[in-house]
């Protein structure tokens, strides 16, 4: 973040403006992600009229950053009409889009409406990777293609990829692509749980071994040894600070018009069809609650050597089942860097010793199904590694996959 | 007798007042800028159609006390620097706009 915007940000969080929205237009997509946190049904959009309404409502309370997302956005018959309505309200506006819709002309038409930058997800550098993730044949070059297109036009593109077992393999393949291709590049290490919190998803995440890796690569970390270094004691000014943005200068609206503090944080704060923007965004007691959290309340956290560096989300952490507690997620990146284990993980591991022998039983029988469809894409080693099996276990059950 | 000089708001401008400024983000180069009360007062009243010494005449000498041959001097200053951003757009015509919204103020 540039000095200029974050000293923005801290005044939007002294005048309680909402800076920053990501609104997405539908849960529908084209592409059915391994990994995705979405149903993709649809349960009743907002209408074009609805959308339109809610833009105007957002630029008077002075929404400046606007992130239309989806599901996939060119899904919208009406996303070039909303899109035009964004700019009229002068949005600064960033999509996220798969792009595979994108072709020459809806490039240009990016372009003339002065869209910020255009955010596409891509998993691979390699279409059997790629198209294996997104399960839509041909996505690959449909999004390489696209990407070109917005290029030529001169648009900002970022290529945004999900470190998950089945491209473990590919996060260096995938930033050649990017550069090739002139886009920045963006790596998320972090599969999320569903937004219903259906949790089964997590299979995907990549494990500690792969992180601890990553996190040392100085073509990811521009300094290991800091990234990587012990964390100071957590002081009184880390026991006040905020969590993240969520809530304080950014939100989150669906494409039913829930209002949430994130796109990760599903705790339903309003919906904009019942109420307007900005009285949800200033009145909402669940909002306020949100906004009152500070790392001295949280569980564990307080106490935990990582207070003053943690990547802590919030989000994450109601989606586990607290919003005042731990994210199990981010307490294993900072395991991976720092070597050192965070209070939660002390605690599950003191947890895991109680447990009776049939819940080990249960983690075994889940080895089969994590890697079995994937040995042939990211090689056994790292299957068994994502699947956090430790190498003692490797029994029989594993080897025999 | 010099010619009249025109300003526009470029359509592909991101604008939104936060407190007393104007946060500006030129499009091409995600470039941000903040606009003080003056340049705030330009920028809103550049229609494209208003002279620049008009707007300085009836927006800014009267808001600020200063002379409107200073004024003037630096209000085109000022525009100039702004056009180089990318953030207005001088002409000594009157300025047809694709957008013409003025942005958002609270």
């Amino acid at each position: 973040m540039s000095a200029l915007l974050q000293e923005m940000s801290e005044r939007a969080l002294r005048l309680g403006v909402p800076l920053s929205v990501q609104l997405d237009l539908t849960y529908r997509c084209n592409e059915q992600c391994v990994h995705c946190y979405l149903d993709h049904d649809d349960h009743g959009e907002m209408t074009t009229a609805e959308i339109k309404h809610l833009l105007k409502e957002m630029a008077e309370a002075g929404v400046f950053i606007l992130t239309l997302s989806g599901g996939e956005i060119f899904l919208r018959k009406d996303f070039f009409e909303i899109l035009e309505c964004a700019r009229a309200l002068t949005f600064c506006i960033k999509l996220k889009t798969n792009a595979v819709m994108i072709r020459e002309a809806q490039a240009a038409r990016l372009r003339d409406l002065g869209v910020e930058s255009i955010q596409v997800s891509i998993y691979s550098h390699r279409p059997e990777v790629h198209d294996a993730i997104t399960k839509l044949p041909g996505s690959l070059r449909r999004s390489m293609n696209a990407i070109r297109f917005l290029k030529s036009q001169g648009l900002k593109v970022i290529m945004a990829n999900v470190l998950m077992t089945e491209n473990l393999q590919d996060i260096h393949g995938a930033r050649a692509l990017a550069e090739e291709l002139g886009a920045e590049y963006t790596l998320d290490p972090t599969v999320t749980p569903m937004m219903d919190g259906d949790r089964s998803i997590l299979k995907l995440n990549a494990g500690e071994g792969v992180l601890h890796n990553l996190f040392r690569d100085e073509s990811f970390v521009s300094d290991a040894d800091e990234f990587c270094a012990t964390p100071p004691a957590p002081n009184e000014e880390s026991m006040a600070s905020l969590p993240c943005s969520a809530g304080h200068t950014a939100c989150y609206v669906s494409p039913y018009g829930e209002f949430y503090p994130c796109v990760q944080f599903p705790l339903s704060c309003g919906n904009v069809r019942q109420q307007r923007f900005i009285d949800i965004w200033r009145n909402s007691e669940r909002l306020q609650e949100v906004r009152s959290i500070r790392l001295r309340d949280l569980s564990g956290c307080s106490s935990c050597a990582h207070g003053s560096t943690c990547s802590r989300c919030p989000g994450l952490a109601f989606l586990e089942g607290n919003m005042r507690g731990p994210s199990t997620a981010d307490c294993e990146k900072s395991f991976a860097r720092t070597g050192i284990p965070s209070v939660n993980l002390l605690a599950k591991k003191e947890l895991a010793k109680t447990m009776p022998a049939p819940a080990r039983l249960i983690q075994i029988q889940l080895v089969p199904a994590v890697t079995g469809s994937r040995l042939s894409s990211v090689g056994a080693p790292q299957a068994l590694a994502a699947a956090n099996v430790e190498p003692a276990n490797l029994t029989s059950e594993a080897l025999a996959l | 007798m010099s010619k009249k000089l025109y300003v526009a708001r470029s359509p592909r401008i991101a604008a939104r007042m936060l407190g007393e400024e104007m946060l500006v983000m030129a499009g091409q180069g995600s470039t941000l800028f903040t606009l003080n009360p003056t340049a705030t007062i330009l920028w809103q009243a550049a229609d494209g159609v208003t002279p620049l010494d008009q707007i300085v005449e009836s927006r800014i000498c009267s808001e600020f006390e200063v002379q409107p041959e200073e004024a003037i001097r630096d209000a085109e200053a000022l525009a100039a620097d702004l056009a180089k951003h990318g953030i207005l757009l001088l002409s000594q015509e009157p300025i047809a706009q694709v957008n013409s919204s003025a942005p958002v103020t609270r």
